[in-house]
């Protein structure tokens, strides 16, 4: 009875940030002379209007799915991980050094990648949960640092060793053996950038829902998220809990990498901080840190990148309207307190005329 | 290496210039007890106000129009940390995820703003600010050779902000008070200090500098608006721990990384470096941040209360 109150809460207090995000966005369309009617109507349609569009949402969204679960899987712990980008970064570079090496037929290969991505991924949370757990460097700091490390050896890396054939500042197309995408995917979805990614994603929420609901792992580490010096006192290994969590949180970026590099892509540019990075906190944020929350917030978020291209080029919005809209709805959502109590208030009122 | 140095120093301090402003501006924050990770994206505010009045303005009045710039920008920031301040404050919200949304508000919101007006996103300033010689004591041997030859008039801005930080941090009942609010907001709360008023305040400085930050950046080497301060924010936060919240001590760390920066950016025209690598060269500041956090770890001073909302049942 209780938790289901509590779920209700969230899902409301999610919804009401997400209605006030689209009403800022809604303003600020009004306030540029545009008509955010027909503004949305386009950003919408732009997300599911094809099947392919379709296709192109989900696979937006799929990237968005793992840095939210490893944003999310962080702060059960109480761990604030701002280094999804920098992870994802890494993962990728993995993924795309061993598809660029390696001559293997496509199951095996596509598994060694990935086993890269997560392990390029899960030293990059490493480092910032050893740091954290032995010598209580805030975190947030350190992974901002290993964004900006793994930022420079992209740069230095891909095109010391993986030069594009046309341009220095990308790597080379990885090959079709190589790439997430498949042919029965592709067609399904009409030549969409849909890709075996997605499904990776999915069995991550729900490895990772198991983990936190149904192990006594999981409930280590809430618990250390909880408190940790009541942890401690139970016996749990705080220490030891913060560098897993900091390195499974890792290893999701890392895949998140790998499915937006070798996926949604075909080669890495250099000199560019992926935005998925923060963008999964948000999602971890508006889905609650609940596995299934992230999935449902980053469905959300991959709708509002995918359509903006389009509703650009049927009202000249500019693009940037989706990122506001997501900031927006991340600040209400830190500041949603301030719904909650207006939520208790008007109940209260309904109660009282009842 | 006199030449490297003589060389290297006007860049280097010119890359220093902004970072220590909002490095400042983050420790009167954290003093307050509010931890402020939005400094990025208010700086991103003030480089935007900064390349939007100017280039409105440069035309009409090209004498000042780059001071009504950083006016403009340290005035723009300072309300817009308002946001954060309210939510951390007022709201007892999570700072650091507030702090975040701020930068991401930021960072989209001038981007939309800019696109809409010039198409591309960038906002171009035709005259940035002049390198000058300070007169007289541009002459001195060595000294003046570094310091007073070819220098920004915002260096100087800086420096004397610099100044009145500490003195006001340090030598006035106005910075002991912040200062309690950070390290013990109920024992400051009995003794009459406003903690909300306080905090508000230091918020709202740490606005106002990180936008001056920004503006810097803008009429010194960057000269164009791009939508980003490419994690310089996130460095003056580092910057800020790295100098263990004071002033003097932030000022140490923004230009070890200035020149660390600098060096590494220059390299390949300077013999004595051309042989690392760049990319350990381009990593060094990030891993010696790293490392000296561990090594600071142990007695590592942050304001005790910074990053909890003051909660007044607790008193």
């Amino acid at each position: 009875m209780n938790l289901k109150r509590f779920i209700g809460r969230d899902f409301i207090t999610a919804l009401v940030a997400v209605v006030l995000g689209l009403l800022a966005g809604a303003v600020l369309m009004a306030l540029i002379g545009r008509n955010p009617f027909s503004g949305y109507v386009y950003l919408f349609r732009g997300g599911i209007m094809s099947i392919e569009r379709v296709g192109n949402t989900l696979a937006t969204a799929t990237p968005l799915i793992l840095t939210g679960l490893s944003v999310a899987f962080a702060f059960r712990t109480g761990l604030f991980n701002v280094g999804a980008a920098g992870q994802m970064l890494i993962g990728g570079l993995c993924a795309t050094a061993v598809g660029l090496t390696l001559v293997l037929p496509k199951p095996l290969l596509l598994t060694v990648m990935m086993a890269a991505a997560i392990l390029g991924g899960a030293v990059w949370g490493l480092v910032p949960g050893l740091l954290k757990a032995k010598f209580n460097v805030h975190e947030v700091v350190a992974t901002i640092m290993m964004n900006w490390i793994s930022y420079w050896t992209v740069y230095y890396v891909v095109p010391a060793y993986f030069k594009g054939t046309y341009l220095e500042t990308e790597s080379r197309k990885i090959p079709d053996a190589a790439s997430l995408k498949v042919e029965w995917l592709t067609e399904m979805f009409n030549g969409s950038y849909i890709n075996l990614g997605l499904f990776l994603a999915i069995i991550s929420v729900i490895v990772i829902a198991f983990i936190i609901d149904r192990t006594t792992f999981g409930y280590e580490l809430k618990a250390v998220g909880f408190n940790r010096h009541a942890a401690e006192y139970a016996g749990i290994k705080a220490n030891r809990s913060i560098i897993m969590s900091m390195m499974i949180a890792g290893a999701l970026a890392g895949l998140g990498g790998a499915t937006f590099y070798v996926g949604y892509a075909s080669n890495m540019q250099i000199g560019v901080l992926p935005s998925q990075g923060l963008d999964g906190i948000a999602v971890s944020l508006l889905g609650g840190n609940s596995p299934w929350g992230v999935f449902g917030a980053a469905l959300f978020f991959g709708l509002l990148h995918s359509g903006k291209g389009f509703m650009n080029a049927m009202t000249r919005i500019p693009p940037e309207i989706a990122d506001t809209i997501i900031a927006t709805i991340i600040y209400f959502s830190a500041t949603s307190v301030l719904i909650e109590r207006n939520w208790e208030r008007l109940k209260r009122k309904a109660g009282g005329a009842k | 290496m006199w030449t490297v140095i003589v060389q290297v120093f006007p860049y280097a301090i010119a890359f220093t210039i902004p970072l220590l402003i909002t490095a400042l501006g983050g420790l009167f924050s954290e003093r307050s007890g509010v931890v402020n990770i939005g400094l990025e994206g208010l700086m991103v505010v003030g480089f935007f106000t900064g390349a939007l009045v100017i280039s409105k303005l440069e035309i009409s009045m090209p004498e000042i129009s780059i001071w009504l710039g950083l006016l403009a920008a340290f005035i723009a920031s300072a309300l817009f940390s308002l946001l954060h301040a309210f939510a951390c404050i007022s709201l007892n919200a999570n700072q650091v995820i507030s702090g975040t949304a701020i930068n991401m508000i930021a960072g989209a919101l001038t981007v939309f703003l800019a696109r809409n007006m010039t198409g591309s996103g960038n906002i171009l300033i035709v005259h940035g600010l002049i390198r000058r010689n300070v007169p007289v004591l541009s002459d001195i041997p060595i000294v003046g050779k570094l310091f007073f030859t070819q220098v920004y008039a915002t260096t100087w801005l800086v420096l004397a902000l610099l100044a009145v930080s500490w003195f006001v941090l340090y030598k006035t009942s106005f910075g002991l008070r912040l200062r309690a609010c950070g390290e013990h907001p109920q024992a400051a709360d009995s003794a009459g200090i406003n903690v909300y008023k306080m905090r508000y305040i230091a918020v709202m400085i740490s606005g106002a500098f990180a936008g001056l930050g920004g503006a810097i950046i803008l009429v010194t080497y960057s000269g164009e608006f791009t939508g980003t301060v490419s994690g310089l924010g996130f460095l003056a936060l580092a910057a800020l721990i790295f100098g263990q919240w004071k002033p003097l001590g932030v000022l140490g760390a923004t230009l070890f990384f200035g020149f660390a920066s600098t060096i590494a950016n220059v390299s390949q025209v300077i013999p004595a470096l051309s042989s690392i690598p760049g990319i350990l060269l381009k990593n060094f500041p990030y891993i010696v941040t790293l490392a000296v956090l561990v090594l600071s770890s142990k007695y590592s001073q942050a304001p005790r209360a910074s990053g909890e909302p003051y909660d007044k049942a607790k008193r």
